[in-house]
């Protein structure tokens, strides 16, 4: 298992948050490694959009099967990784950096604490590898 | 499913040791995947992969009426086999449909090997036990059997590096098989496979199966053998366009409409389905299972509505994924064979190769087209 950067937020379903007036969010490592490769990366919102913490904002295909990617935060949408588009690689090999996928202008930005840190996240993959 | 505990294969040491990721599969603990599934699908395209499919069923018919009774119980004709010979069957019911997909071995006249799908495996049994009840003696010998496939271009290399008299296989033609050893493990190997490629399944006694896979990794490690799961198997037999039985075929499925007519043999004699599938061939067959290309940007996946370009639901995608070699968003469906289409142009085979249509990937319709299949075929 990769390590996680201490300076992420993390969800249950595997989608990471960087913290900062712009949010930028991917999906971490353990989510990766379940997927295995990655074959395609649909981002169905753009710039503008409004984005609510739970729903979809686009999915991920890998060989083996298909996932949806999930808002952390509510607020709105002010930027769009196009590069995984053509390059869904990105996500196989650098899955908190350039394979960040959304950034989020937070309506509340004080919502990115009640994300678990680095250490939570660690103990509930332990939990949720078993 | 139910929640009995499930089996593991006495392989199961060694795919742990490999890191595999294991999954539940027909009742049993399964590798789906050690280093990738591109990685190992690669890796049987290119050079070798080595399987553990010991969940697979195998039955064993004895007996002076033995040929009679498997030749009953399946559509394609296996009094045309000889010693060592082996073939691909479908076996139906009375309606014609699928009960499973066997490969059917002719030890000799009187001695018969059925190896059937792991999660057919009871229905089958009591199929064949039912039908061997008073005529010949019948024994489920899964329990005791593990199978092994080594499947590539180098698999024959590695077989002869391998020891034993395992470098004659090579000379077993296609769909033949007899006994040998490998390294120093009694085994039974068969040129046949799951993947496109050429190779061979071995089997073996349950607890030799260890010996026999360390044997074929030592022996592939200088020519680029990987351990291959279940996830790469099964997008090396899309590609080939080998029927997965629960997804492609089933029992609802007839062996006619899956691309499958060239195992039934309605001209053979009696057989369990026959009069059934001689009605299906006689008229125009209503759906047909083709393969396709999704142009568009989405994988179709196993369930997804097909649609025409009108939106109209008009079939069902069986089988989809990306095919690492042919580098496309690849799958299987059934489609109508006539469908009324815009006014005025009459009735349209949307089987036909070429054939413009839309995959609903959950709620969006993304452009795929039918081809030709196999998707890919190995050079000879």
């Amino acid at each position: 298992m990769s390590e996680l950067p201490g300076d992420l937020r993390y969800t249950k379903d595997h989608e990471w948050a960087r913290p900062g007036a712009e949010v930028q969010v991917g999906i971490t490592g353990f989510a990766v490694e379940q997927l295995g490769d990655i074959t395609l990366v649909n981002l169905d919102v753009k710039v503008g959009d409004q984005i609510t913490a739970g729903k979809t904002f686009g999915t991920i295909e890998s060989v083996k099967t298909l996932s949806d990617l999930y808002a952390p935060l509510t607020g709105k949408v002010v930027g769009v990784n196009g590069d995984l588009a053509n390059k869904p690689e990105l996500v196989n090999d650098d899955c908190y950096g350039k394979a960040w996928m959304i950034a989020i202008a937070p309506v509340d930005p004080k919502a990115l604490e009640s994300l678990m840190d680095a250490k939570s996240y660690g103990e509930y993959l332990k939990t949720a590898a078993h | 499913m139910n929640d009995a505990p499930l089996r593991r294969t006495s392989l199961y040491a060694e795919h742990v040791a490999l890191g595999a990721r294991l999954v539940p599969f027909a009742g049993w603990e399964m590798p789906v995947q050690y280093t990738g599934i591109v990685d190992e699908h690669q890796a049987v395209r290119t050079a070798a992969g080595i399987f553990d499919v010991s969940h697979m069923g195998e039955l064993r018919l004895r007996g002076e009426y033995a040929a009679h009774v498997v030749d009953y119980l399946v559509t394609n004709d296996a009094k045309k086999l000889v010693d060592g010979q082996a073939m691909y069957t479908c076996s139906c019911n009375e309606r014609g449909v699928i009960l499973d997909d066997l490969i059917v071995y002719r030890h000799t006249q009187d001695d018969w090997l059925i190896v059937c799908n792991a999660s057919n495996r009871e229905k089958m049994s009591a199929h064949f036990a039912r039908a061997a009840k008073d005529h010949c003696q019948f024994e489920d010998e899964s329990d005791q059997t593990a199978l092994v496939a080594l499947q590539g271009p180098r698999a024959f290399e590695i077989l002869a590096r391998a020891g034993g008299d395992a470098g004659g296989l090579v000379e077993l033609k296609s769909f033949h098989f007899r006994t040998a050893t490998v390294g120093s493990v009694r085994c039974t190997a068969a040129r046949t496979g799951y993947t496109g490629e050429d190779g061979v399944e071995i089997f073996c006694a349950w607890d030799d199966a260890p010996a026999l896979w360390r044997t074929l990794m030592e022996a592939g490690k200088p020519l680029g053998i990987k351990p291959t799961g279940l996830g790469a198997r099964d997008t090396l037999r899309l590609e080939a366009r080998l029927s997965l039985y629960g997804n492609d075929i089933d029992e609802t499925t007839n062996p006619i409409e899956a691309g499958l007519g060239w195992v039934v043999k309605v001209e053979k004699g009696d057989f369990i389905g026959r009069a059934a599938l001689m009605e299906i061939k006689a008229r125009p067959l209503p759906r047909k299972l083709v393969g396709f290309e999704v142009t568009g940007r989405g994988v179709a996946r196993h369930g997804y509505p097909l649609r025409g370009l009108d939106g109209q639901e008009v079939g069902i995608c069986t089988s989809g994924s990306p095919g690492p070699t042919v580098g496309k968003n690849i799958g299987l469906g059934y489609l109508p064979t006539a469908m009324a289409e815009v006014a005025g142009e009459g009735p349209r085979d949307m089987t036909a190769i070429g054939t413009q249509f839309l995959v609903d990937c959950r709620g969006k319709n993304i452009e795929a087209v039918v081809v030709k299949t196999p998707f890919y075929k190995r050079a000879k």
